[in-house]
């Protein structure tokens, strides 16, 4: 059957029956490829209506919204699946590297699948701008804002990604151009690779095993493909039926609305920015995440484990122990930083890059690097352990900081508590 | 050395690209530098029509007029210096509040609360024939507010 050949362009003709089990993979990879299809098609669809410049953008929308049949139904479609593929990217990410399948041949497919994460990051961002309403135009602002802070380059930097001074049609057009046909034609490009890599590492990681039992692909691995496929796409059409994607008023420069958050997924950097000098929430830790991220398969581990959750039982305790302390710690900081730490106001003689840059950096790293100590102790751990821990620590701030931007900050970004 | 074809093929793509590359990036770049050098003059009306210790919004130039109790002028933008939000005006302190992230300024533009970290920026005055002139085209960033900031009839 032409079908079942071309399955086995994608896959080989047998895998591990281990492979095939849903909570090896949680179906995540496949998942986003099925999303990247649905965003796509309905893209393609939605550019039919859509008009890139300020004075069309947002009427060209609404004349969507209002005049289509199923105009509003494919605009949802197109959103949920954009946000569902920024989610799914971070648990994807999570999954491979907590089963530990990044390093040795698999290490050039983590720095292609971090590529790809930045992808999602930019399509996500870009997308938002082309309504031109009140939420897009403000949120673009407040992030090329955010750019400007990096030295020296900073401002260069935001007026090459604005096309101008401020948000206005050269944005849209930069946007619109990226958006719709750059970074699709990247996607394309690299999820080949992505996929081409996992086939050429032997498959998904798997712990050693004495006598693995291979599997035909036809039916046993596409049988769940199909199935986890249709109940994300029957899903989806159900939510989309009732989930309005907003739309608010058209965007007005001369009026900021109270309060203007960054896009959800970029929350946590603006988090970040309110209690941070700039230089070190817009440029050291950005970059030093940055390297981190993609050094990470290439440390020198002792006793790595392919394909083992966590790498041992220890591993685990340890993941989890560190999640917690680490979301706890940072919005206890987060807190105090916000109703009673003012090292600026105590101490108005020090420059701010000391009051609000290292003194809040030295309340961090000092308790959360004292607790790694005491893990590595505890557990008498390798360093394997203890840089999932530390990667750990720094997944869970960012989440918790995303969390407390998203839900407890209101009018004039207060805390609500 | 011998003659390598593939390899040269390959440079000469490489740098093909590169220099197109550089051309995206300046045009990217002086498209704006461009608007910023042309002077682009805001006529603010008479000068004797604004009181001591008055402030007075032109949204259109994007900046606030005040004329303090001495009689100097101050032109400031309306954008936040924190992440470039429209500040308004709060009539208790008679200086401007951030509605995107609470920071306050004070009637010289200067900040009270963060997380902004440095004045409002300033537009140049001048004043030809009684009248105000703003240039809106150049934001100057200033690190605190000082006399000679001021423009005098
Ligand atoms: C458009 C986004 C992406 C798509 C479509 C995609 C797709 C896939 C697929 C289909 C697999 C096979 C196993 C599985 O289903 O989990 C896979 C594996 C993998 N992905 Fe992704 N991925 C994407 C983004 C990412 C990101 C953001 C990362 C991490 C930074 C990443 C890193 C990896 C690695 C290291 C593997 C190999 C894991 C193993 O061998 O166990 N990918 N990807
Ligand atoms: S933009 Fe004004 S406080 Fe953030």
């Amino acid at each position: 059957m032409e079908f079942e050949k071309f399955i086995l362009h994608l896959h080989p003709k047998k895998i591990d029956r281990r492979a095939v089990k849903f909570n090896r993979t949680f179906g995540l990879g496949g998942m986003l490829a099925l999303l990247f299809v649905i965003i796509a098609f309905t893209g393609v669809i939605l550019q039919f209506s859509y008009i890139p410049t300020v004075e069309h953008a947002y009427p060209s929308v609404r004349s969507l919204i209002e005049h289509s049949i199923f105009g509003q139904f494919i605009r949802n479609l197109h959103h949920l699946s954009a946000k569902l593929m920024v989610l799914f990217s971070f648990l994807h990410l999570l999954r491979v590297y907590y089963s530990q399948g990044i390093y040795e041949q698999r290490a050039k497919n983590w720095v292609y699948g971090l590529v790809l994460l930045f992808f999602v990051l930019a399509s996500n961002f870009t997308g938002y701008l082309l309504p031109w309403d009140q939420l897009s135009y403000w949120a673009v602002t407040v992030i090329t804002q955010i750019i400007e802070y990096i030295p020296f380059v900073g401002h260069h930097l935001a007026n090459m990604v604005r096309g101008s001074e401020e948000v206005d049609g050269n944005t849209l057009i930069n946007f619109y151009t990226l958006h719709t046909s750059i970074l699709p034609l990247l996607f394309v490009i690299f999820m080949s690779m992505h996929f081409w890599l996992v086939r050429k590492a032997g498959g998904i990681a798997l712990p050693k095993a004495e006598k693995s039992e291979k599997v035909d692909v036809v039916p046993n691995l596409v049988w769940v493909e199909i199935m986890v496929g249709s109940i994300l796409i029957a899903s989806l059409f159900l939510v989309a039926a009732f989930y309005e994607a907003p739309l608010l008023e058209q965007a007005n420069p001369l009026k900021s609305p109270n309060p203007s958050k960054a896009p959800w997924y970029f929350l946590g950097a603006q988090e970040l920015l309110l209690h941070l000098h700039p230089i070190f929430s817009a440029l050291i830790a950005p970059i030093g995440l940055f390297v981190f991220l993609f050094r990470l398969p290439y440390f020198k581990y002792i006793d790595l484990n392919v394909g083992v959750w966590f790498n041992s039982p220890a591993g685990k305790t340890m993941t989890i122990q560190s999640a917690i302390v680490s979301f706890i710690f940072t919005f206890v900081l987060v807190y105090l930083l916000d109703h009673y730490l003012h090292f600026d106001t105590w101490f108005k003689t020090m420059p701010s890059v000391v009051t609000t840059g290292v003194i809040p950096m030295v309340l961090y790293v000092l308790p959360l690097g004292g607790f790694l100590l005491f893990l590595k102790k505890k557990y008498s751990a390798t360093n394997t352990e203890v840089i999932m821990a530390s990667t750990t620590i720094l997944l869970a701030s960012y989440v918790c900081m995303t969390l407390i931007a998203l839900l407890l900050r209101a009018e004039g970004m207060q805390l609500i508590f | 050395m011998k003659f390598n074809r593939r390899k040269f093929i390959t440079r000469l793509l490489v740098l093909v690209a590169s220099i197109e590359a550089i051309f995206i990036v300046k045009n990217g770049v002086s498209k704006s530098q461009h608007n910023s050098s042309k002077k682009e003059l805001f006529n603010a009306g008479k000068a004797d029509a604004f009181e001591p210790n008055g402030l007075y919004p032109f949204t259109t130039g994007k900046f606030y007029l005040k004329r303090f109790p001495d009689g100097g002028f101050l032109a400031m933008s309306v954008k936040c210096t924190h992440l470039g939000c429209v500040v308004n005006i709060n009539n208790k302190t008679r200086g401007f509040n951030c509605p995107c992230h609470a920071s306050q300024f004070n009637a010289f533009g200067e900040v009270i609360a963060s997380p902004a970290t440095r004045p409002l920026d300033i537009f140049p005055i001048t004043i030809e024939k009684g009248e105000i002139l703003v240039d809106i085209a150049k934001p100057i960033k200033r690190t605190s507010f000082e006399k000679s900031q001021l423009t005098y009839v």
